[in-house]
C-alpha cells in the first residue's frame, strides 16, 4: 500500500497518515499500546471496561452529547478492546472530521469516571458477558484459551472475569486509565479524502500539547513451554456438540505465522484481515468432516498477536454423530498435512485467495486505517504493507516445516462442547 | 472533493436496463476498488411454499441449488468459486429468494455464469440435499436453546396469525424439515424460479455495458412462463392489550425480550415518518432514548434498540433488549415508558433536527464500499423507487415534521398493546 507517511510529534504520539480520494470520507483511529494481555489478576477485564467509560464523556464533551455529535455530523465511531490493544475510531464525512479529530484529544486526558456512572457501567458489562455465556461456545473457548494458558495475560478473555467484573473500583479504572493513556503510548492513523501537510498541522495543534507521561511497564509473562497435550471438557444445556482444538502458534512478526496461514487456507479456508472471508467448501477439512456428514461446519484461523497466540480449529458436530468420530477424522487430516506435501495446485488457490480476501478487506478507509493502527502497535505498518509478499513467499516446504513443528499433539489444547439436552418445549402466555 | 449531490449515485450514473424477460439489470462503476459485487433477488420466496405443511420449503430449495446443476457437481461449483476467492451467497427470505456474490473485477464472468447455472439449471441431487437436511436439522436444534431465536419466534407466532407469512421461520421447523421431499424441491423450483421480477445489481470496477451484456448472455433467454403473480397478504388482527408470552431455556445467564407490533411496509406514506422516529425511540446516537434509560441511566442491559422492519408488508417495528433475568419486568415498563412517551408527545426540536442530519450526513459513508452502494441500488430495484432517490432523499427527510413523527409513532405503536416475549432461564 504506497503513500503512507509516519511521523512523530515531539510527545512521542505516533501518526500515519494516508490520502485516499476515492470517496469523501476520512478513518480517523487512535490506538493505545494496552490490552487484556497485560492485565493482572483481579483486574481482568479493566482495559475493555475503561473502553465503555471512554464514552462517558468529558467536561467539554458530556456523556450523550458525544454520541449525538457524531451521528449529527452523519458520522460513526466505535472502538475495540483487543488481547493486545484498545483502539477508538471515528469514520466521518471528510470535511467533518474535525470533530473526531477535537474528542479523541480531548478524551485521552479528560474522561471523567464519575462513580455513578462506573457503577451503572458495572451491570452494562456484567450484562454483556451474561449474552456471552448464552451461547455454549463462549464457554468452550473460555476454558479452552485458560487451560492453553497458564501463565500469561492471554489466559483470559478480554471481557474479564465474573468475579473481577463484580469488585474492580473506580480507582482501578481511573489508574489504568492514567498509566496508559498518554500520546507516547498511543498510535493515531487518518485514512481519507485529506491533505497530508494539513491534516499533520491540525493533528499537531490539537494533540501536540498534550505532555508526554512515564512510559507503562506493561504487565507481561512469557507462556513456559507446554509439555503434553491438555483435554478440556465443558458441559452445557442443549443439544449440539462443539470440537475446539487450539495449537499454540508463533507471533504475527514471525514468518512461522505466514506458515501457517497459507496452510490454514489450505486446511480450512482463507481468512481476510477482519471479514471479507469466503466459503470453504473446498477445503480439506470440509471435505473430510462436512461431505462426510460428520460436522456441519468446520473453521480456523490465526489472530495476529504480540506474543505467542494460538491456531484455533472449530467443529460443529451433525446431530447423530460423536465428538470422537469428529476428532478422529480431524487428527488423520492433520497427520496427513504434517507427513505429506500441500500440492502446487493448492498453494497456488491459496495465493490468489489471499490476494482477492486482502483486496476485498481493504476496500473501506476505516478498515485500512485500523490495519496500519494494529500492524504499527505489534512490528510496524510495513507488516501490513507486507502481508501479501510474505504470504506469496511462503512455499511448500515452509508449509510443511510448519505443520511439524507446530501441529504436534504435544503442542495443544482439546476442547470438547457436551451438550447435556435439557427441556426445549413450547412457551407459555404469562398472565400480565 | 466534497459532499455534494454529483457524487451520490442518481440517474447521471446507474445503468438501468431491463431485459426482454423482465430482469431488471442495474449497473454502477466504481473503479476505486479492485473488486466486484452483485445482488439480487428471485420473486420466489417463502410466501408461496404450502407453510402448514412445508415451512423450510424455498430456504431448502435455494440452499440446495449451489449442491449440483445440470452442468456441474457440487466440487464443480465451489472450486470455481474458491479458486479464485471469489464467494456467491444464495438464501430465501419471505419476499424472495436473495444472491450476493464478490469477485476481483475481473472474474465477473465466473461470477454470472455460476449464477444463471444455479439459477436455471439446478440438479437437487439426493445424497446432496440429504446432507443440507442433516445441517439444518443440527442448527435448528441448535436455535432451540438461543434465546434470541426463541425470543423471536415466540414474538413473531403471537404477532401475526398462522395464515400469515411472518407468522414462519423461513428456516422451517423440526417437523417440516423432515417431511420435504426431494422432488418438492424441483417442483418449487420449476414454478417459481423465473425471469419476472428479477433484480441484478452489479457494482465495481467493471464497465456497465459489460455487466450488462454478460448478464444478457446468461439470463437473458431465460423463460418461466409457469411464473405466478404475488399472492396478497392475509391481514394482521390489531393487538388490542399486552400480551406477554416465557419461554424458559435452561442454563442461560440473560434472558433476551422481544417487545412490539406490526409496523409500515416500505411503500407506506409514513414509513419514512416512522423510521425517523424509530431512530430516536431506539437507535440515534447509543441507540435513542431506549438506549439512554435502559442502558446508560439504569444500566439494565448491554443492548436495547428498536427497529422497523419495512419490508414489501407490514414488517415488524419492535424493541429487542439483553437482560439479566432479575430485571427483566423493569426492563419493559422502561421500554413501554418510551413508548408511551413518543406516542404522546411530539419529539423536541432538537431531536428532529439531529436525526435529519443523521439520515441526511450519513449517505456518503453507506456509499464508500462496493456492499454499501450495491445495497443502495437493491433497495431502489426492490421497491421501485426513482433511480435519483438518494438525491432526492435529503429533501424528503427535511420536510419531515415533529407532528408528522407523532402521527406515525400513534398510527402504529402502543404502550398498552403489543406482543412482548421473554427467553432465558426459569
Amino acid at each position: 500500500m504506497a503513500g503512507v507517511t509516519r511521523h512523530q510529534l515531539s510527545n512521542g504520539l505516533t501518526v500515519l497518515l494516508k490520502e485516499q480520494h476515492s470517496a469523501p470520507v476520512i478513518s480517523w483511529w487512535v490506538l493505545y499500546r494496552i490490552g487484556s494481555r497485560n492485565e493482572r489478576t483481579g483486574q481482568t477485564g479493566v482495559s475493555h471496561w475503561v473502553e465503555h467509560m471512554m464514552f462517558k464523556g468529558t467536561e467539554q464533551f458530556p456523556a450523550g452529547e458525544l454520541d449525538k455529535a457524531i451521528s449529527r455530523e452523519g458520522g460513526t465511531w466505535n472502538a475495540q478492546t483487543s488481547m493486545d490493544y484498545t483502539a477508538y475510531y471515528e469514520t466521518m464525512p471528510a470535511d467533518r472530521i474535525d470533530l473526531g479529530l477535537r474528542l479523541e484529544a480531548d478524551r485521552m486526558v479528560n474522561t471523567r469516571f464519575l462513580p455513578d456512572e462506573v457503577d451503572s457501567e458495572r451491570t452494562v458489562i456484567i450484562s454483556e458477558r451474561e449474552g456471552s455465556e448464552n451461547s455454549p461456545v463462549f464457554w468452550l473457548g473460555e476454558e479452552v484459551r485458560s487451560s492453553a494458558f497458564r501463565v500469561h495475560g492471554y489466559h483470559h478473555e478480554i471481557i474479564g472475569d465474573m468475579s473481577d467484573l463484580h469488585t474492580m473500583t473506580r480507582e482501578d479504572l481511573y489508574g489504568h486509565y492514567r498509566k496508559h493513556y498518554m500520546p507516547n503510548n498511543a498510535i493515531t492513523v487518518a485514512v481519507g479524502d485529506f491533505d497530508t501537510d494539513s491534516m499533520l498541522k491540525r493533528i499537531e495543534n490539537l494533540y501536540g500539547a498534550i505532555p508526554a507521561g512515564e512510559q507503562p511497564k506493561l504487565f507481561a509473562r512469557p507462556e513456559p513451554d507446554q509439555f503434553g497435550e491438555r483435554r478440556v471438557q465443558v458441559e452445557r444445556p442443549g443439544s449440539t456438540a462443539f470440537l475446539e482444538m487450539a495449537y499454540r502458534a508463533p507471533a504475527a512478526t514471525e514468518d512461522d505465522w505466514f506458515k501457517l496461514t497459507m496452510l490454514n487456507s489450505v486446511l480450512t479456508g482463507p481468512s481476510g484481515l477482519g471479514g471479507g472471508s469466503i466459503d470453504n467448501k473446498t477445503s480439506r477439512l470440509y471435505k473430510a468432516m462436512v461431505e462426510t456428514e460428520l460436522a456441519v461446519d468446520v473453521d480456523g484461523g490465526l489472530l495476529p498477536s504480540i506474543d505467542p497466540y494460538l491456531y484455533d480449529l472449530v467443529a460443529t458436530v451433525r446431530d447423530g454423530r460423536t465428538l470422537e468420530e469428529v476428532e478422529a477424522v480431524l487428527n488423520t487430516q492433520i497427520e496427513r498435512i504434517v507427513n505429506e506435501n500441500i500440492t502446487q495446485t493448492e498453494l497456488d488457490k491459496a495465493r490468489k485467495q489471499a490476494r482477492a480476501l486482502f483486496a476485498y478487506s481493504t476496500e473501506r478507509v476505516t478498515a485500512q486505517a485500523f490495519w496500519l493502527a494494529f500492524a504499527e502497535n505489534f512490528d510496524s505498518y510495513t507488516w501490513f504493507e507486507n502481508y501479501i509478499p510474505r504470504l506469496e513467499a511462503v512455499t511448500i516446504a515452509d508449509v510443511r516445516d510448519a505443520a511439524e513443528r507446530y501441529l504436534r499433539p504435544q503442542n495443544r489444547t482439546v476442547g470438547w462442547l457436551i451438550p447435556t439436552g435439557g427441556e426445549d418445549g413450547d412457551y407459555e402466555e404469562v398472565e400480565e | 472533493m466534497s459532499v455534494n449531490g454529483s457524487s451520490l449515485p442518481g440517474s447521471h450514473n446507474i445503468t438501468r436496463v431491463v431485459l426482454d424477460n423482465g430482469i431488471t439489470v442495474l449497473a454502477y462503476e466504481n473503479y476505486a476498488a479492485q473488486s466486484v459485487v452483485i445482488a439480487g433477488s428471485i420473486r420466489a420466496g417463502a410466501l408461496y411454499e404450502p407453510r402448514a405443511t412445508h415451512s423450510g420449503l424455498a430456504s431448502i430449495t435455494a440452499g440446495s441449488l449451489m449442491r449440483g446443476t445440470q452442468n456441474r457437481d457440487f466440487d464443480a461449483i465451489h472450486s470455481s468459486l474458491e479458486d479464485i476467492g471469489a464467494d456467491l451467497d444464495i438464501g430465501a427470505g419471505i419476499h424472495g429468494t436473495s444472491f450476493n456474490g464478490k469477485a476481483l473485477a475481473e472474474d465477473l464472468p465466473v461470477l454470472i455464469d455460476l449464477l444463471g447455472d444455479i439459477l436455471r439449471y439446478p440438479a437437487f441431487p439426493t445424497a446432496q440435499v440429504e446432507r443440507l437436511r442433516g445441517e439444518i436439522l443440527t442448527g435448528l436444534q441448535y436455535r432451540q436453546h438461543d434465546t434470541r431465536y426463541r425470543a423471536n419466534r415466540a414474538f413473531r407466532e403471537n404477532l401475526y396469525p398462522d395464515n400469515h407469512p411472518y407468522h414462519y421461520s423461513t428456516r422451517g421447523t423440526l417437523q417440516s424439515i423432515p417431511e420435504i421431499q426431494v422432488s418438492d424441491l424441483g417442483a418449487f423450483h420449476q414454478q417459481y424460479f423465473g425471469p419476472q421480477g428479477m433484480i441484478l445489481v452489479v457494482v465495481g470496477a467493471v464497465s456497465a455495458a459489460e455487466a450488462v451484456n454478460i448478464a444478457r448472455v446468461r439470463l437473458g433467454d431465460w423463460q418461466n412462463p409457469e411464473q405466478p403473480p404475488q399472492p396478497p397478504l392475509p391481514p394482521v388482527p390489531n393487538v388490542e392489550e399486552i400480551r406477554r408470552f416465557s419461554i424458559s431455556v435452561p442454563g442461560k445467564s440473560q434472558s433476551d425480550i422481544v417487545l412490539g407490533v406490526a409496523g409500515p411496509p416500505r411503500n407506506a406514506e409514513d414509513y419514512r415518518a416512522a423510521t425517523l422516529a424509530n431512530s430516536i425511540l431506539g437507535q440515534f446516537g447509543m441507540m435513542g432514548r431506549i438506549g439512554d434509560e435502559v442502558r446508560e441511566k439504569r444500566g439494565l442491559a448491554y443492548y436495547a434498540y428498536s427497529s422497523v422492519e419495512g419490508g414489501h408488508g407490514p414488517g415488524s417495528w419492535s424493541v429487542s433488549a439483553g437482560v439479566n433475568p432479575a430485571n427483566v419486568n423493569q426492563a419493559i415498563d422502561s421500554i413501554a415508558g418510551e413508548i408511551r412517551r413518543i406516542t404522546s408527545e411530539p419529539v423536541t426540536e432538537e431531536e428532529l433536527s439531529d436525526n435529519k442530519s443523521y439520515f441526511t450526513g450519513h449517505l456518503p459513508l453507506q456509499l464508500e464500499s462496493n456492499e454499501g452502494i450495491a445495497s443502495s441500488l437493491m433497495n431502489i430495484a426492490t421497491y421501485n423507487l426513482e433511480l435519483d432517490h438518494l438525491l432526492t432523499l435529503r429533501d424528503k427527510i427535511n420536510a419531515l415534521t415533529r407532528e408528522d413523527l407523532l402521527a406515525a409513532a400513534q398510527h402504529y405503536l402502543n404502550p398498552d398493546a403489543f406482543v412482548v416475549s421473554v427467553a432465558g432461564p426459569e
